[in-house]
């Protein structure tokens, strides 16, 4: 077979670099990998927020609040097959080796879409389609990302929390939220989260190649669905305990 | 009808550019955009200044030469229409009207309003093509297509190559172009026997010069053919599969 450079030998060359590496190198491969830790963050916040939700359970018979319960049970899942905190510490890899990926890989797109186009137009530019939050998920990652590591240092490490007790997660809520300035600050930034997942969880069907005329229409009003449904609760949390609803 | 035009003023490709406004009364609001554009050129010519350099062919949206930034849009206001099918009436009496060339890295400035879309004909080397026997014809309905593949092929297939959709994009990237002329081929039975190479050549080649998709859908929106993005995504899949495929295909030497 002739050997060109590019074209019908292509796939028959054998490459110098592990596939991994050729096919994160690409572009096409980054989104791809961006939707897939995407839909991993998709599901750790909805599981989140439903964890989240105990905390308008109150207090069961004996006294111990329910999102207190829940967190021990957080800890506990999966023992004696894993060790205490096991499973929980599963999730905490999984999560950091998807953070890290989704912000390299967005890092080095943006750098990749800025080089695209070195020089601005000159002139006001109209938009026909592209959403605010498309147009905005460099600021709202880069923010939720400050915040995803306020809120860790907040409630899960407790050093932003003078009040921190481990696992005494009801009354850690409260002593957070109480301050003003941090739930109003956790209430912005879930709302650009939702501004961020909403063009997301519409956006990663295309990166993937998940796309059927079927329900491409569906796409969209998951979109909206899912965010309304993250927002309302996660805005919700801060909301009442600062309005001191739930004490 | 009396417009004015602000329009992109750059005699070389190094040179900074500027924007120039000129008046042009009486233009006749049935003529086209270009043809607008050439009662100002000839205008210009009389008065001895340079005219307006910009690119067109065909005049009647199927070559893909036109292209113009027009108040912001590319092709201008009106959806679904390559520039030399713009008419002025979409316009008012008494407009400002900016023009400014496609912007791009992978579309240099050549002067004005002509940029080099060079960038697109690499990534049609790189995988825009078919083998074909060379013997004599074939039966006519040798190969049978399904309808549908039919259908969507020839959709895809209407890109004219104007390069709207990089010059829409936020991002600089041509995705719509390089998924639209790789599904064209990668639909039909006749493209099976390059359909994975030529997906990872033809992406890779695009990826030299041009931005990520971020699916904004800016580049639908401006297409003049319309393109749909579900051939983007459709685009996006065989290009994941093809990592593997031709990995394995590698594994096989040959
Ligand atoms: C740490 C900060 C983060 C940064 C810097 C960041 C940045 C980005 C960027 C630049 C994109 C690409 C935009 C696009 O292609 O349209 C993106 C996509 C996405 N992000 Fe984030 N993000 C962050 C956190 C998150 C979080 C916490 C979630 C989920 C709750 C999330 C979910 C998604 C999803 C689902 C996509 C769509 C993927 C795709 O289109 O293929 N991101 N992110
Ligand atoms: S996809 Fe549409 S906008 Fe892009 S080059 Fe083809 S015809 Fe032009
Ligand atoms: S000049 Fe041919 S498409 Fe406009």
């Amino acid at each position: 077979m002739t050997t060109t450079d590019k074209g019908t030998d292509r796939g028959t060359v054998n490459r110098r670099r592990p596939w991994a590496i050729e096919f994160y190198g690409s572009a096409v491969g980054k989104k791809w990998v961006m939707a897939i830790t995407g839909i991993i963050f998709l599901g750790y916040v909805f599981v989140h927020m439903l964890g989240n939700l105990k905390l308008y359970l109150g207090t069961d018979p004996t006294g111990i609040f329910a999102i207190d319960h829940y967190g021990e049970w957080l800890r506990e899942l999966l023992e004696p097959f894993l060790p205490r905190e096991g499973a929980l510490w599963i999730f905490r890899v999984v999560l950091t080796a998807s953070v890290v990926l989704h912000i390299h890989a967005a890092y080095s797109l943006t750098v990749t879409n800025w080089k695209a186009r070195p020089t601005r137009y000159q002139s006001p530019r109209e938009y026909l389609v592209a959403s605010y939050a498309s147009r905005t998920m460099r600021w709202s990652g880069v923010i939720v990302g400050a915040f995803v590591a306020f809120h860790l240092l907040d409630l899960t490490i407790g050093t932003a929390n003078p009040d921190f007790v481990a696992g005494d997660v009801h009354a850690n809520l409260i002593a957070s939220f109480s301050r003003p300035g941090v739930a109003i600050f956790y209430m912005v930034a879930n709302l650009l989260l939702g501004l961020h997942i909403f063009h997301g969880t519409w956006s990663l069907f295309q990166s993937i190649g998940w796309n059927n005329p079927q329900f491409n229409e569906w796409r969209r009003w998951l979109a909206w669905a899912f965010t309304a449904v993250i927002v309302i609760a996660n805005v919700s949390f801060p909301l009442t305990v600062l309005t001191g609803l739930v004490k | 009808m009396n417009i004015t035009l602000r329009v992109w003023r750059q005699d070389t490709p190094d040179a900074p550019g500027r924007f120039v406004e000129y008046d042009a009364p009486d233009i006749e609001s049935h003529a086209s955009f270009l043809e607008m554009l050439d009662v100002v050129n000839e205008r210009l010519t009389d008065k001895g200044e340079e005219p307006i350099a910009f690119d067109s062919d065909c005049r009647e949206g199927i070559c893909g030469m036109c292209g113009l930034m027009i108040n912001g849009l590319a092709h201008g206001p009106q959806q679904g229409t390559a520039t030399c099918q713009l008419h002025m009436r979409k316009f008012k009496d008494g407009d400002v009207i900016t023009i400014e060339p496609w912007r791009a890295a992978g579309f240099p400035i050549i002067r004005d309003l002509v940029v080099d879309r060079s960038s697109f004909d690499r990534i049609i080397e790189a995988g825009g093509y078919i083998t074909v026997p060379t013997g004599s014809a074939p039966d006519a309905n040798l190969i049978l297509v399904p309808k549908p593949a039919a259908d969507a092929a020839m959709d895809a297939a209407a890109c004219i190559g104007c390069g709207a959709c990089v010059a829409s994009c936020p991002n600089g990237a041509a995705q719509l172009f390089v998924a639209a002329k790789v599904a064209n081929l990668n639909l039909l039975p006749q493209g099976q026997p390059e359909r994975w190479t030529r997906v990872e050549a033809m992406v890779d080649e695009m990826e030299k010069y041009f931005g990520s998709c971020t699916n904004h859908g800016e580049c639908e929106a401006a297409c003049p053919k319309r393109i749909s993005i579900d051939f983007i995504a459709m685009m996006n899949k065989d290009y994941i599969k093809a990592k593997f495929k031709n990995r394995r295909m590698a594994g096989q030497g040959s």
